[in-house]
């Protein structure tokens, strides 16, 4: 039986295309220029609108004219709001993560076990996460409300508010209303919201602690809390930080909690970063000054970034 | 016409760090089943991969139907290929899967069913047109991918380590069965392989191959008898030759040509004799194998199941070889010196 | 082998199962605690879109039960007198674009970072999903004034054309996971039975990723729908408004709140949309561990 014989012919153009050289780049082309073009780009856009005087009127950078040096940033600094947002932005993040890193341990834990209706725990307690932000909060703002909120209801009912009661004479107890309250619930809806990632993450993490490890630490005669300790939270260290870093720049850099909930207010007792510059750059017309607001929440997310790329080189490595 | 041919084919990687192939020529013989056999990490892999066209080689050129195909992707080069894991589509059933060639060479329908049917027929799996491969054994896989194979009617098949996923039961059968099929065909096929048993039992030539080189080809009788260095002998047969090492030579000879001394006086013009301090000893049913040492060296016999050793364990036994069975290897390089009778050194009796 | 005596052994049964009833009910109580904490603004909402404005704006009823019976006058109002229809559709367009770019770009972007780029690859890959925790509230503003350049502003194509930049660098790294998980040795075997790279990947690849593909399609339409930032920056009038944004900024008339429309709004869009990403959840779970694994 005798083969065809082989044929060369224009073998340079037409295997052009099976050059790994030449495929790879060109199928990763599109993305890379989207991401170049419309995150890369607008980032660098960012800084120099800071710089200038852009508004949404005339947004166009034309000429050196447009530049103005430091002066946003001085009138940003200086503004007193400013830096309650900025105060507000850090003290919101840093109080919620702390309770989402516990809480997300316990529930990660809770839900690795079996048991009944354990699926419809885990939808239940993934909704903040899984349903639009906006509209989530949207659910807190009408249980949080001045008059009809049904905690109010309940306290009432169990005389904890009202004349003579624990907590005032008033018979409401103006959630978003009141400074402290308000800002108390901005970060418990951050907790509510990131809860659910951290813990995915988590439990993630725990499936994959290799089943030899834990048959071997149940042999050597470690009980329930001692293999807490000692082997699985020392082995899903990393993947916590994964966890924290992702919560972490979720509500750092978050608008819809702080807007939807209270608008920022009251009287800008809980603006934050992101909510500012809206204020700022889009309400207020002047993008120069929203850009410069919104840009000192950068180096904090470049810390973030350069610890994610620390820790996936460390996974890389292991 | 040599249906494959390497020149000084070459792979490295790492800029030249790591050299996987080094220089191999290779040529093959029209409808003969050659193996590449080696240790894991030899580069028969590799090599097996350059000549199908998915690795390209750093230097050297591959000839196929004496074309030069360095520049040539795979589909150009007319071969057929069946990975150790046989690589069936599994989103399509064992009908498309054979079909799959055809249509990308644009057969019209009616001759892709006939070829299908030809090929389905030779592989004895007509039944399992319209099974999906999760649904077959291991074995209805293999002959699937060789009928995917075969359907082409290539110049040559590549087959890399196709027994190794079977069980042992299944793989006497499926060896049988392959090189009937190969027989049958005609179709020049390399064949690539670790187990030496695999390859001693099918080969018509086999390459020793070792660290990117090959150390020797030919057909299993050269290979096993008059191996070119000590790779290859310690490498084939098992267990492997015995080396003992005399001043600059590595006397070398196979376990079941040692044989006990004859009661009568050993004749020491016909061969050599040595004293083994035997350790342990296996009986396997059909022989047994003595292990010992001779002069410090580990060595191994081979003899009948009831041979009588004559001493216990631990005891010193005499045995004897013939100078016909010796093979003397430079000790340095490890390669073959031809044996000059006169010169077999007697050492210590 | 000394033995343990015999009412050593026998106290030490009993206490054991003791704890196990603990633990159990421990397990249990956090369970619920936590499903409460999560649900409860949902469970509010279901409520709440019920009830009869008389039922509703009576701080003397019991909020939590029904006073006058349920109602679905709330949803017809919504439905039929507020621009919410408007908003869905706007939104589903939106997601469609969106679907259809990020898959197309998706995919030969995975494939080349998981087949064709060798170790950098799975760097560049990490990179690209970095650009995901690019926060839009850091390029919003910058964003409104590119769109205002295109002449795009206020329009809902506005949001087609930005949504992508997160999707596809989410997506591209989901994608990874998956086509890792396709045996190379097919693509191969397809190149050697005739086919080109690119032949082989549509024949080979492509089908056996579909399930990945679908996953990608469902991801771009949660995260299209999640979206609320660009959208509230780009948009101002109501009628190219999405849901997340409609609904918050237009179910107001003056200063009073149509509360039991709004909640319905709410509900009816966030529970379905929870419900599909849970169900695919465990597929992004997949996707990620194997993308963490593997590097």
């Amino acid at each position: 039986m005798s083969a065809p014989a082989l044929t060369t012919r224009n073998v340079g153009k037409r295997y052009f295309f099976d050059s790994e050289r030449v495929l790879g780049p060109l199928m990763l082309f599109p993305a890379v220029i989207y991401i170049v073009a419309l995150v890369g780009f607008p980032l660098i856009l960012a800084v120099l609108y800071a710089f200038s005087d852009v508004t949404v009127g005339d947004p166009r950078i034309t000429g050196t004219e447009n530049f103005v040096g430091f002066e946003n940033f001085r009138d940003v600094f200086n503004d007193r709001v400013f830096q309650k947002a900025l105060r507000n932005t850090i003290v919101f993040t840093l109080v919620s993560q702390v309770f989402v890193i516990v809480l997300a341990n316990v529930l990660a834990l809770v839900l690795s076990a079996d048991f009944h209706g354990k699926r419809l725990v885990r939808f239940l307690v993934l909704l903040p996460w899984t349903t639009p932000i906006a509209l989530g909060v949207l659910g807190w703002f009408w249980m949080l409300d001045s008059v009809y909120s049904p905690i109010d209801y309940a306290m009432r009912q169990m005389g904890l508010l009202g004349p003579d009661s624990v907590f005032g004479p008033g018979r409401n107890m103006y959630w978003l209303g009141k400074t402290d309250l308000a800002q108390g619930a901005v970060v418990l809806v951050h907790i509510w919201r990131t809860l659910p990632l951290a813990t995915v993450i988590l439990l993630a993490g725990l499936t994959s602690i290799p089943q030899d490890v834990k048959d071997a630490a149940n042999v050597d005669g470690a009980g329930f809390w001692r293999q807490l300790f000692y082997i699985r939270l020392p082995l899903l260290l990393p993947i916590m930080a994964v966890a924290v870093l992702f919560s972490l720049v979720f509500t750092f850099t978050d608008l819809s909690v702080s807007l939807v909930l209270t608008r920022g207010g009251p009287v800008n007792d809980t603006q934050v970063l992101s909510t500012w510059a809206y204020f700022r750059g889009i309400q207020g017309g002047n993008l120069a000054q929203g850009a410069a607001i919104a840009l000192f929440m950068l180096p904090v997310l470049i810390a973030i970034a350069i610890g994610m790329l620390r820790l996936a080189r460390r996974s890389e490595n292991n | 016409m040599a249906i494959v041919e390497t020149r000084k084919i070459t792979k490295e990687f790492d800029g030249g760090a790591v050299k996987v192939v080094k220089d191999i020529d290779i040529k093959t013989v029209d409808g003969e089943f050659l193996v590449l056999l080696g240790p894991s990490g030899c580069g028969k892999t590799t090599l097996l991969r350059m000549i199908g066209g998915l690795e390209k080689p750093t230097s050297g050129e591959i000839l196929i139907a004496d074309q030069v195909v360095n520049h040539l992707p795979p589909r150009a080069r007319q071969i057929a290929m069946v990975f150790q894991s046989y690589a069936l589509y599994p989103h399509m059933n064992v009908k498309n899967n054979i079909a799959f060639p055809l249509k990308a060479a644009n057969v019209d329908k009616v001759e892709q069913k006939r070829k299908v049917e030809w090929a389905a027929g030779i592989l004895g799996i007509d039944q399992l047109l319209d099974r999906k491969p999760r649904q077959l054994s291991g074995g209805q896989r293999q002959r699937v991918a060789l009928a995917r194979a075969l359907v082409r009617e290539p110049n040559v098949f590549l087959l890399d380590e196709p027994l190794s996923n079977l069980d042992a039961q299944r793989r006497a059968s499926a060896r049988d069965e392959l090189q009937q099929f190969q027989h049958e065909i005609g179709t020049t096929t390399i064949y690539v392989t670790h187990d030496q048993v695999e390859a001693m039992g099918m080969g018509h030539r086999i390459a020793v191959i070792d660290s990117g080189t090959v150390r020797q080809i030919g057909t299993p009788r050269d290979i096993y008898e008059d191996p070119a260095d000590t790779f290859v002998a310690t490498f084939v047969g098992s267990p492997p030759m015995n080396l003992i090492p005399r001043d600059d030579d590595l006397i070398g000879f196979r376990p079941e040509n040692l044989h006990l001394a004859p009661k009568s006086g050993a004749d020491a013009a016909s061969g050599l004799s040595f004293n083994l301090t035997s350790i342990r000893q296996e009986y396997l049913g059909s022989e047994k194998l003595v292990y010992g040492e001779v002069e410090g060296v580990r060595t191994v016999a081979r003899m009948a199941a009831n041979a009588t050793v004559p001493t216990a364990d631990g005891g010193d036994v005499t045995l004897v070889i013939d100078n016909a069975d010796i093979r003397i290897f430079d000790r340095k390089s490890g390669l073959r010196k031809q044996p000059a009778m006169a010169t077999i050194p007697t050492g210590v009796a | 082998m000394a033995a343990l005596p015999p009412t050593q052994r026998f106290a030490s049964e009993e206490s054991g199962r003791g704890k196990h009833v603990l633990a159990r009910t421990v397990l249990y109580g956090t369970a619920v605690i936590f499903s409460l904490f999560a649900a409860i603004p949902f469970g509010w909402m279901v409520l709440t879109m019920f009830k009869t404005n008389n039922d509703l704006y009576n701080p003397r009823n019991n909020p939590f039960l029904y006073n006058d019976p349920p109602t679905l006058a709330n949803i017809d109002l919504l439905w039929n007198d507020t621009s919410f229809r408007t908003f869905i559709f706007n939104t589903f367009l939106i997601a469609i674009v969106v679907m259809a770019i990020t898959v197309i770009i998706v995919v030969p972007a995975a494939y080349s970072l998981v087949r064709l780029s060798g170790r950098w690859g799975s760097n560049l890959g990490i990179l690209i999903f970095l650009v995901y925790l690019v926060p839009p509230t850091l390029l919003f503003i910058p964003m409104t004034g590119v769109i205002a350049d295109l002449g795009l502003q206020n329009s809902k194509w506005s949001m087609a054309l930005v949504y992508p930049t997160f999707t596809i660098p989410f997506c591209t790294w989901l994608m990874m996971g998956f086509m890792r998980s396709v045996p190379w040795e097919i693509e191969e075997q397809a190149m050697i039975d005739g086919y080109s790279r690119i032949g082989a990947i549509w024949r080979t690849v492509i089908p056996i990723s579909i399930p990945g593909i679908l996953t990608v399609v469902i991801f771009s339409f949660t995260l299209t729908l999640h979206e609320f930032v660009y959208s509230l920056a780009f948009v101002q009038s109501s009628g190219e408004k999405t849901v997340s944004v409609g609904v918050f900024t237009e179910l107001i008339r003056g200063d009073v709140y149509f509360w039991q429309s709004l909640m319905a709004a709410a509900a009816l869009v966030a529970i379905p949309v929870a419900l599909l990403y849970n169900y695919f959840l465990d597929r992004f779970i997949a996707g990620f561990t194997l993308g963490a694994v593997k590097g």
